[in-house]
């Protein structure tokens, strides 16, 4: 399937030039094409930042959320309806600061969904606060002195969540980001792509050529199933290890353990109720 | 002798108390099933503290010839099964008050009530069967014989429950003849006496609560997905839910708190579930932004509210009906709303089922008022009707072009869901277009601030009459919302005046054209509401100028009860 399809017409894109939000979303135009999944087979849910206005700037059905919010609105939509591609997207402050709460616990849930995270550790909509991922010593107009907080570490807080598909790209390069998205999408159960992102305007530290200096690729001889040296990986700063950290197969998802999927795989808008079952309740009680 | 029912009362009023983990709970399961299978009307209605055990909680028993449903303050028989009987029970002691207890638990605590003492050694007895365990069934006892009703079916309550442990199930029966020798012996000793008859007027009721009416009331709507975060009174709305889950087909989920549960709730909304998220004050307080984000994107959810004394965490297990106003605004902007405060049972199942298909058609977040009084009390009538019900969806299959925020004539633009169809389903808590992409156009924005506003004017027109109960003329009118339905019905009723009746208001927002008539008919209107600043007063004055002055406000986080509503009405009615 040719990714263009996946472009949208007479879009005003707000990101600035250079932006890494750019690359990532060419990477996942074409992991979607390459995974011959039509444009209407694909849920793009995001929340509130440069990163969550994704889907104003591609195809896709959409729901632009709350701030924090996106990954519990696309767990409910993917527990309406399984037969879908449900893809949360957003940066590091919607995802790890205002939704930290349904990070720890969407990880835990395990619905069949991939969560992409443009972690460029500074807020670039409100221009240039500390973001949850931001460096110590990293100054501000807020942080004055510096950030002082420890940086939220979302590969290390996922494995230890339970997550069963943890992984880290760096949008400069396109093709492995790709790659790790599709992956992320066959995956069955949650799956994290934390994506480092350079923000162009208010990141004078984390830039392009910072992060290619600071990452390097998990060689082929890794074991992603291996979670005590994923743990170990995901402790590693700068060099950041790229790519997939942590995956095991087979564990049940958060839809598969509902109970309205038990006997009967239909999207719940399309089923139909019987009055005549709750009748049969109350009758019994009399 | 004491004679029971007493006066001109048709119901004797039983209340049991003891402490929380003490089978106070399981007593009172089986004098209700035992009385109703019986065929005696029952009403029950619990009050207790937020503690796992100790404390002292109580549960009112009303059982009568004719349907009864209401709070009362009369004690005509109290079994206080726990010393540390609370303040709230002993003020309600008079000379009328028979009191069944021990006095090696009790010691001399009630001895300096007016109610009359009858003294039963319920441990000792206890203690003879096998343990303190058997006290509650004793005491049980005593009141089944008391009422005349046949053993087997106290017996029977107890093989559903220990049919594969005989010993405990043995001595459970001997509990029960135990009590009945010792009611027995009362009624020889010319103590006590209960003569009720009416035996077999409930036939073909079933007893629930209103945790149950709601439920079902869900369920009948189409509800097939409940998030929620336990929170006292509106938990059991949830676990009942949960524990019908494979039956029904219903996707339960408990959330990691309640932003979370608006949030998942609308994401399945936005699927094409039908979602249903129960809470109480502070989770509803909690969701204020996804109500508002219901508002924005138009997606359905219905909302119920389990009412408790606030602010903060208040007064975690009583009631009140205190978050009318927070309903009415929560959320950030302006948008449609519907507000449903069922007053009975019946209300509770079709509102609700009403709840679901309401917010399908205006794509507006429905909210369900009760309270922690109207979800833990009980009370028997007959079978819902079911058949003429049906299940709205109002989805539309997306075609290739499809826009899901057309700007409609009345507010509704066709709705679908991702999945169905050949079209792309795009939503937005920004201002945006009609295909629900970000923009800022000042005009586009006027237009669907408008668009939205207008299925007021659809909402307004469907919106659930308000009940007027008694005489079509009447000088004085009596408004009431919610749970107070029944009380202030049998208020009126026992005040007997024929130029008063009641105006039962079951949707509170947004109100029925057809309320301002019902006011302005009366020379006097007095409101009778669960809280202090008189909230759904301000509601009507809001919507129809009308200014109710007169007042009967509660707020102790107890129900009003009958007696209140009578003694206020009694001042206010000239």
């Amino acid at each position: 399937m040719d990714w263009k399809i996946y472009d949208l017409e007479d879009i005003d894109n707000q990101w600035c030039p250079g932006c890494g939000d750019f690359q990532i979303m060419e990477a996942l135009k074409k992991a979607l094409a390459e995974l011959e999944l039509a444009p209407n087979q694909v849920v793009l849910h995001s929340g509130i930042g440069q990163a969550a206005k994704m889907p104003h700037f591609m195809k896709g059905n959409f729901f632009n959320g709350l701030h924090g919010r996106s990954i519990s609105n696309a767990t409910g939509m993917k527990a309406a309806n399984p037969e879908l591609t449900v893809i949360a997207i957003g940066g590091d402050g919607d995802m790890y600061g205002e939704g930290g709460n349904h990070f720890l616990h969407t990880v835990r849930r395990n619905p069949d969904i991939t969560n992409i995270v443009h972690n460029n550790m500074v807020y670039g909509l409100t221009k240039g606060q500390a973001s949850p991922t931001s460096s110590i010593g990293f100054r501000t107009a807020v942080q004055t002195d510096g950030v002082f907080e420890e940086p939220f570490n979302p590969v290390a807080v996922a494995i230890a969540q339970g997550a069963t598909f943890v992984s880290r790209a760096f949008s400069g390069y396109v093709d492995e980001t790709k790659e790790l998205i599709k992956r992320a999408i066959r995956h069955k159960g949650y799956a994290l792509v934390d994506i480092f992102q350079p923000c162009v305007s208010f990141n004078k530290v984390n830039t392009h050529k910072w992060f290619r200096e600071n990452t390097y690729f998990l060689d082929e001889a890794y074991d992603p199933s291996d979670r005590d040296a994923a743990m170990r990986k995901a402790f590693e700063r700068a060099p950041y290890p790229l790519g997939l950290l942590y995956s095991v197969e087979g564990r049940k998802t958060f839809e598969e353990n509902l109970a309205c999927y038990a006997e009967d795989a239909t999207p719940l808008y399309l089923r139909e109720r019987k009055t005549s079952a709750v009748l049969e309740f109350i009758e019994a009680l009399a | 002798m004491n004679v029971l029912p007493r006066g001109d009362f048709r119901d004797v009023s039983l209340v049991l108390c003891g402490a929380a983990g003490q089978g106070v709970q399981t007593v009172e399961e089986l004098l209700v099933q035992s009385l109703h299978k019986a065929g005696f009307h029952v009403f029950a209605s619990r009050e207790y503290m937020s503690r796992i055990r100790g404390g002292n909680n109580s549960t009112e028993i009303r059982v009568s010839r004719d349907p009864v449903n209401a709070f009362v303050d009369r004690i005509d028989l109290l079994l206080p099964l726990n010393q540390g009987v609370r303040e709230n029970i002993r003020e309600r002691i008079n000379e009328g008050t028979v009191i069944l207890g021990d006095k090696e638990e009790l010691g001399e605590e009630l001895s300096d009530t007016s109610g009359r003492f009858i003294d039963v050694d319920l441990l000792q007895k206890g203690r003879d069967i096998g343990g303190k365990v058997y006290v509650g069934v004793v005491a049980a006892g005593i009141v089944a014989g008391l009422f005349g009703i046949d053993k087997s079916v106290l017996y029977g309550f107890f093989e559903e429950r220990f049919a594969d442990r005989e010993e405990i199930l043995r001595k459970n029966r001997r509990a029960v003849d135990v009590g009945y020798e010792t009611g027995g012996r009362m009624k020889e000793e010319s103590l006590l006496e209960v003569f009720l008859p009416g035996k077999g007027s409930a036939k073909g009721t079933v007893v629930l609560t209103g945790t149950d009416a709601i439920s079902l009331g869900a369920v009948a709507g189409g509800c097939d997905f409940v998030t929620s975060y336990p929170m006292s009174p509106a938990t059991g709305v949830l676990t009942f839910m949960a524990e019908h889950s494979h039956r029904f087909g219903i996707a339960v989920e408990q959330a990691e708190d309640e932003i979370a549960v608006i949030n998942l709730a609308l994401g399945a909304s936005y699927g094409g579930a039908r979602p249903l998220a129960t809470t109480s004050g502070g989770g509803l307080a909690l969701m204020s932004e996804g109500v508002s984000l219901s508002g924005a994107t138009e997606l359905p959810v219905v909302i119920h509210v389990g009412q408790r004394p606030g602010p903060a965490t208040g007064m975690a297990t009583r009631t009140e009906q205190a978050d009318l106003d927070l309903v009415l605004h929560m959320g950030h902007g302006e948008f449609p709303r519907a507000i449903f405060a069922p007053g009975t049972l019946e209300e509770a199942f079709y509102l609700c089922h009403r709840a679901f298909n309401l917010a399908a058609k205006y794509q507006i977040p429905v909210f369900i008022l009760t309270d922690q009084y109207f979800l833990d009390s009980y009370y028997d009538i007959h079978p819902f009707e079911i058949g003429h019900l049906s299940i709205e969806k109002h989805l539309v299959e997306s075609t290739v072009d499809y826009q899901r925020y057309v700007i409609t004539e009345d507010g509704i633009s066709p709705r679908s869901v991702p999945g169905y169809g050949k079209g792309m389903v795009g939503t937005d808590s920004h201002e945006h277009d009609a295909d629900g992409h970000v923009q800022e156009d000042f005009h586009l924005r006027k237009a669907m601030v408008e668009k939205r506003l207008r299925k007021m004017r659809g909402l307004r027109q469907e919106a659930v009459p308000p009940t007027l109960i008694g005489p079509e003329e009447y000088e004085n009118l009596v408004v009431a919302w919610g749970s107070t339905r029944h009380i202030v019905e049998e208020a009126l009723e026992r005040v007997g005046r024929d130029d008063t009746a009641v105006l039962h208001f079951a949707q509170v927002y947004p109100l029925s054209e057809d309320t301002e008539g019902y006011l302005r008919k009366a020379r006097t209107v007095v409101a009778v509401e669960g809280n202090a600043t008189g909230q759904l007063a301000g509601v009507i004055r809001r919507e129809t100028g009308f200014e109710i002055t007169e007042r009967i406000l509660h707020y102790t986080g107890l129900q009003i009860s009958v007696e209140s509503v009578i003694d206020g009405l009694r001042q206010r009615l000239s």
